[in-house]
C-alpha cells in the first residue's frame, strides 16, 4: 500500500533538501531567536528518534528550516486532553516552540486564543484551503450523536468536514489510534477510532496513553522531510517508533534471562531493579519505543521507575492488558509451576529471533530513507508472529489482528 | 429579549463546555453551563479488578494527570482498611502538590492569561520600558531589556508571518483589554518561559511516578516504586536531589513570576473584584496531612483545610459531612428509577444516560429542560463552590496560620477588603496565593521523606492486603482528595473482589453544575450572573469569569454507576 500525501507548495526545501543546510534557510530561525547550534542538535535528536543514519540530521534540518508552514487543525472528542498536555511537554525548550511556530497550529482547543464562533471560523477556513494535517485526540462515538458535541455539531459530522483535503490524520493516543478506554467493555458510547469514520485519508496512528510527543515531532519532521508520512505497521504505528517489543529493549532483560523477579512491592528484587513480569509487566506483548525514548526529556519512564508496563500502545489494551497486575496469560509452554529458570531460557531463543527481525526493519527503514520518498507499508505481520511461536503470544488484539481496534467487546 | 449568546466551543480549559447567556442592557441576565460529551467511564469500570480502578478512573483526566488516580486509591485502601507506609504517603504528597504548582500555573499563564493580555498589544511596547516595569515587580532573572526585546522581535516575525495560528482570531483590541502595552509585552514573554518552565517542572513526576502526563507507580496499598540509598533502580540519594532542585525551581518561578504578574493583574482590573462572585457558599476537603485521615473521614489536619463556609459567612466554619453529598439530575441527561429530581447519595447513585437534548447540528439547547451531561452535585441541599477560592476562604475564616497571613497580605497589596475575593479576580488571585503556600510546604515534604529514609525506612508498600482472597466478600470506601480545581471524591463498592459500584463526584461537577430539581444554579451559572457584556459578538467578559474556575469537563462527566446496573439509553428529539 503505498501512501502519498499531496506535496506541499514548492519551496526552497525542493532543491536543497538533499544538499547541506543552506545559511539562509536559518535566517527565519534566527529571527525566532535560536541559535544554529542547537537547532543542529535537535535535528540530531529528531534523526536519531526517527532511527536514520546520522548522516541524514543535514537534511531533516533543511526541511524542518524551510517548511512552508504546513496547518495543523487539532481535534478533541472523546478524550481527557491527556496528548494535548504531553505535546506542551514537547523537549529542548527553544526548538520545540520553534517546531509550534513552524507548523501553523490555526485550532487547539486547549492552547487557542479565540473561542466559540471565533474558534470555529478559524478551523473552518483552515480546513477549507486544505492539505493541512489533522490531529485527533480522543474516539468518536457512534452510539449517539449527543455524547459529543462541539459548537452544536457532533463528533462524527466534525471529523468528517475537517478530513476532507486533509494530508494526514495523525491520530495521537490510543482513544483516536483504537477507540481506547471508551471502547473499553461494554462500550457503552458505541466508541470507534478515527480510522473507523474516515476514509481516503492516510492515516499515522501514535497510540500510548497519552502519546510520547518525541514521536509525534519526529512524524511531524519526517513529513516535512521527506513529504511523505513513515513506514508504518498493519495498525498504521510507525515502525521507527513502534517497530520493537518493549521486552526486547527492555534494561531490566538482563533479570528475566536470569529468572531474577520483583516478586513484591518494594522487596529487595524490586529495589534491585529485578524484571517485573511476576508483578504483571506486559512488556512482552507491547510495542513502543518507552525504554528507549523514556518521557519528559528523557528523565525516566514506567518500568524504570517500578511499575509494570501496562500496554497502553496495543489495540483493546483496556480488556486484553487487564486486571493489570496478573501475569501476561498469553506466554506458551509456562504455566503457574513453570520454573523462572526455564522461562527465562526459553526467551532467549526468543531474543535470537527478535534480534533477526529487527534487523529486517531497520534495513527496510533505511531503505526508505535512501529513497528519500514514500515507500509501502512495511508489513512486519509474518515476524510477529514467528516471534510467538518462539515464546510470547502477541497481544490478543494486537499486530496479528489487522482491524483490531475496539477489542472484544 | 435578544437571543442567547452562545460560546460553544470554550476554549482554553479541559474538554467541552458551552456557555448560553441571556444578555440584555450589556450585562448577562442568566445563564447555563453545559458539558457536552460524555464517555461512560462508570459502566467500564463494573466488574474489573478494584486494583486496576486507579488506572482507568486516571483517565478521567490527563490534565489533572494525578488526582483521579489518587482519589481511586484512596477509596479501595478506605474499603479494605489499607494504611500506606509513611514513605508511600510523602510521595502521593510530593507529587499531589507538584501537581498544584505545575497545573496552576500553566492555568495562570496558558489558560487564563489571554483574557487579561493583549497579544497584539505586545507590538507596541518599548522594550527598554518594559523591563524598568518587570524590574521594578520583581527580581525575575528573565526581565531584561534584552529578554523583552528578543521576545518582541520573536512575536513581531511570527505576525509578519501571516500565520497567528493559536493566536488567531483572538479578541485583541477589546476595550476589556487594559494593561499597557510593556506589561502586556512582559506578560508575554513570561508566557513564553512558563512553556518552558511547566516542562522541566513536571520531570518530578516522571522521577517519581515514571511518567506524566498519568504518572504510573500508584498502587492500592502504598506505591510501587522502591526506595534504596544503595541501588541505582530505586529512589536514591540522586533522586530525591533532582527533586529538591526542580521544587525548588518552581518557588523561585511563583516568587519571582506568578506572583508578581498576579499582582499587576489584579492592580490593573480593580473592577473584577465586584465581578463573578456567585454562591458565595464554599466547601473544601482539605488534604496534605501527612497522617492517614480516619476512615470515610477528610483530611481536618492537612496543609489545606477541610470545612464549609455558607453565605460569605467569614465568622463560622462547619465541618464537613461525607453523607449531605447528594446528586440529582433534574437538568441532566440521565434518569433515575425513583425520579430525576430525588438526590441520592454517591454510595446510592445511578446511573442511567439519556441523552434528550436536541439532534445535533443546532443553535440552542433547550435550557428549559435537560442541557448538561452532568448531574447536579449539592451539600446539604444547596449548591456549593469549590476550589482555590473555597479552600482560601475556608482557611482565612479558620484563622489558618498559614493561609490567613497569606490571604492578608494580598488583600492590602490591592488595598481591598475580604469581600473582593467573592469575585472572578479573587478566585484567579486565590489559585495563585494558594500555589506559593504549596511550592513553600513542597521544601518542606521533602525533608520529612528524606529524614524518614535516612531512620531506615525503606518501606512503600503495605503488601498484607495486596491479594482479592484476603479481602472481605463486601466492602465499600471513600477517597476524598483536595485536587487543584477542587474537592473530589472517589466512591467504591466492592463485591466478591470485584467493583459492583464506582462513583466520582469532581470539583467541575460541583463548579458546572446546571440547576437542581429547586431550580438552584450552580457555581458557573451564578457567577455570570451581572457580567457586563460590551460586545455580544466578543464576549471577552465570559471566558474572564468562566476561565477563573478553570473548568476541567473530563472530570465533570462522569457520574459512575454504583449498583451495577448499566444501562444506556440515547433518545433523540
Amino acid at each position: 500500500m503505498s501512501i502519498v500525501p499531496p506535496a506541499p507548495a514548492p519551496s526552497q526545501t525542493a532543491s536543497t533538501a538533499n544538499g547541506p543546510i543552506d545559511d539562509g534557510l536559518l535566517a527565519r530561525l534566527f529571527e525566532l531567536g535560536v541559535d544554529r547550534r542547537s537547532f543542529l542538535k535537535y535535528c540530531g535528536v529528531l534523526t536519531a528518534t526517527l532511527a536514520l543514519p546520522p548522516s541524514f540530521a543535514p537534511r531533516v534540518a533543511a526541511a524542518v528550516a524551510a517548511a512552508d508552514k504546513p496547518s495543523m487543525v487539532y481535534l478533541a472528542f472523546q478524550d481527557c486532553t491527556g496528548n494535548a498536555e504531553s505535546m506542551l511537554r514537547a523537549r529542548n525548550p527553544d526548538i520545540a516552540s520553534v517546531i509550534l511556530d513552524l507548523m501553523s497550529v490555526d485550532y487547539q482547543e486547549t492552547v487557542m486564543a479565540a473561542a466559540g464562533e471565533q474558534s470555529k471560523q478559524a478551523r473552518d477556513a483552515a480546513v477549507g484551503k486544505g492539505g493541512h494535517i489533522l490531529v485527533v485526540e480522543g474516539s468518536v462515538p457512534l452510539g449517539g450523536d449527543g455524547y459529543c458535541t462541539i459548537g452544536g455539531e457532533s463528533a462524527q459530522q466534525i471529523l468528517k468536514k475537517a478530513s476532507k483535503g486533509a494530508a494526514a490524520i495523525i491520530n495521537v493516543g490510543t482513544c483516536s489510534a483504537f477507540g481506547g478506554l471508551p471502547a473499553a467493555h461494554p462500550n457503552p458510547t458505541k466508541a470507534v477510532a478515527v480510522g473507523d469514520v474516515v476514509s481516503g485519508v492516510p492515516i499515522v496512528n501514535l497510540p500510548g496513553c497519552p502519546m510520547n510527543v518525541d514521536n509525534l515531532t519526529a512524524t511531524i519532521a519526517h513529513y516535512l522531510t521527506f513529504k511523505a508520512l513513515p513506514a508504518r505497521d498493519s495498525q498504521q504505528r510507525p515502525l521507527f517508533a513502534y517497530g520493537d517489543r518493549i521486552h526486547d529493549n527492555c534494561p531490566r532483560r538482563g533479570h528475566f534471562d536470569a529468572g531474577q523477579f520483583a516478586m513484591a512491592w518494594g522487596d529487595e528484587g524490586h529495589r534491585e531493579g529485578y524484571c517485573l513480569y511476576r508483578l504483571g509487566c506486559k512488556g512482552p506483548s507491547t510495542f513502543h519505543n518507552c525504554p528507549i525514548l523514556k518521557w519528559n526529556g528523557g528523565t525516566q519512564w514506567p518500568i524504570g521507575a517500578g511499575h509494570g508496563c501496562v500496554g497502553c500502545s496495543e489495540a483493546g489494551f483496556w480488556d486484553t492488558m487487564t486486571p493489570f497486575y496478573d501475569r501476561l496469560p498469553h506466554i506458551e509452554g509456562f504455566g503457574v509451576d513453570s520454573t523462572a529458570e526455564k522461562l527465562g531460557l526459553t526467551v532467549v531463543g526468543a531474543t535470537a529471533v527478535g534480534f533477526g527481525l529487527h534487523g529486517v526493519g531497520k534495513t527496510l527503514q533505511n531503505k526508505l530513507g535512501r529513497n528519500g520518498d514514500e515507500q509501502s507499508t512495511v508489513d512486519v505481520t509474518d515476524g510477529s508472529t514467528d516471534l510467538g511461536s518462539a515464546g510470547f503470544g502477541s497481544s490478543p488484539a494486537g499486530r496479528d489482528n489487522p482491524d483490531g481496534k475496539a477489542g472484544p467487546a | 429579549m435578544s437571543p442567547r449568546i452562545v460560546v460553544d466551543p470554550i476554549t482554553r480549559i479541559e474538554g467541552h463546555l458551552r456557555i448560553e447567556a441571556q444578555v440584555d442592557g450589556g450585562m448577562v441576565q442568566d445563564a447555563w453551563s453545559s458539558t457536552t460529551m460524555w464517555r461512560g467511564l462508570e459502566q467500564i469500570l463494573i466488574g474489573r479488578d478494584p486494583r486496576d480502578a486507579w488506572y482507568f478512573a486516571q483517565r478521567i483526566c490527563g490534565v489533572c494527570t494525578t488526582v483521579h488516580a489518587l482519589a481511586s486509591i484512596r477509596a479501595v485502601e478506605d474499603a479494605l482498611d489499607i494504611t500506606p507506609p509513611l514513605n508511600a504517603r510523602l510521595l502521593r504528597d510530593l507529587i499531589g502538590v507538584s501537581q498544584y504548582v505545575h497545573d496552576h500555573v500553566v492555568h495562570f499563564y496558558h489558560l487564563h492569561a489571554l483574557d487579561w493580555v493583549d497579544v497584539v498589544s505586545a507590538l507596541k511596547a518599548d522594550p527598554q520600558q518594559a523591563a524598568v516595569v518587570a524590574q521594578s515587580l520583581s527580581d525575575y532573572p528573565r526581565n531584561t531589556a534584552k529578554q523583552m526585546t528578543a521576545v518582541q522581535q520573536r512575536l513581531q516575525a511570527f505576525v509578519q508571518g501571516g500565520r497567528l495560528g493559536p493566536f488567531a482570531n483572538g479578541y485583541w483590541g477589546h476595550p476589556a483589554y487594559k494593561l499597557s502595552p510593556e506589561v502586556n509585552l512582559l506578560a508575554v514573554s513570561h508566557y513564553l518561559d512558563a512553556l518552558d518552565f511547566q516542562r522541566d517542572y513536571v520531570k518530578i513526576h516522571a522521577l517519581l511516578g515514571g511518567k506524566n502526563p498519568h504518572p504510573q507507580t500508584y498502587v492500592v496499598g502504598g506505591m510501587a516504586i522502591p526506595i534504596d540509598p544503595n541501588s541505582q533502580y530505586a529512589i536514591n540519594d540522586n533522586t530525591l536531589q533532582q527533586v529538591r532542585g526542580l521544587l525548588q525551581s518552581g518557588l523561585n518561578f511563583v516568587n519571582q513570576a506568578y506572583i508578581p504578574d498576579l499582582v499587576a493583574i489584579g492592580k490593573s482590573y480593580p473592577e473584577w473584584t465586584a465581578i463573578g462572585g456567585g454562591l458565595n457558599s464554599y466547601m473544601t476537603f482539605g488534604d496534605f496531612g501527612g497522617a492517614q485521615p480516619k476512615r470515610g473521614q477528610t483530611d481536618t489536619a492537612g496543609i489545606l483545610p477541610s470545612g464549609i463556609v455558607r453565605n460569605g459567612d467569614l465568622s463560622k466554619v462547619e465541618p464537613v459531612d461525607p453523607m449531605k453529598i447528594t446528586e440529582d439530575v433534574a437538568r441532566g441527561w440521565y434518569s433515575y428509577r425513583e425520579g430525576d429530581g430525588t438526590p441520592l447519595r454517591p454510595y446510592d447513585g445511578e446511573t442511567t444516560a439519556n441523552y434528550t437534548g436536541p439532534n445535533p447540528p443546532y443553535d440552542f439547547l433547550d435550557v428549559d429542560k435537560k442541557y448538561t451531561w452532568l448531574k447536579a452535585a449539592r451539600y446539604d441541599g444547596i449548591p456549593v463552590e469549590v476550589g482555590p477560592l473555597a479552600r482560601m476562604m475556608v482557611g482565612y475564616a479558620a484563622g489558618d496560620a498559614r493561609i490567613k497571613p497569606l490571604v492578608d497580605g494580598a488583600l492590602q497589596t490591592l488595598g481591598v477588603g475580604p469581600a473582593a475575593l467573592h469575585s472572578t479576580l479573587g478566585r484567579t488571585l486565590a489559585r495563585g496565593l494558594e500555589t506559593k503556600l504549596l511550592a513553600d510546604q513542597s521544601l518542606g515534604l521533602l525533608d520529612q521523606l528524606v529524614a524518614n529514609i535516612a531512620g531506615g525506612d525503606l518501606a512503600v508498600h503495605a503488601g498484607v492486603k495486596w491479594e482479592p482472597k484476603s479481602w472481605p466478600a463486601k466492602a465499600r470506601g471513600v477517597g476524598f482528595h483536595e485536587a487543584p480545581r477542587g474537592a473530589l471524591s472517589h466512591w467504591i463498592v466492592i463485591e466478591d473482589q470485584k467493583i459492583k459500584g464506582y462513583q466520582a463526584v469532581v470539583p467541575s461537577t460541583w463548579n458546572a453544575s446546571p440547576r437542581d430539581a429547586k431550580g438552584q444554579p450552580g457555581a458557573y451559572e451564578a457567577a455570570l450572573v451581572g457580567t457586563p457584556i460590551a460586545d455580544p459578538k466578543q464576549p471577552l467578559e465570559i471566558l474572564r469569569t468562566v476561565h477563573s474556575f478553570d473548568p476541567c469537563m473530563a472530570c465533570a462527566a462522569h457520574v459512575i454507576d454504583a449498583d451495577g446496573t448499566p444501562i444506556v439509553e440515547v433518545r433523540v428529539q
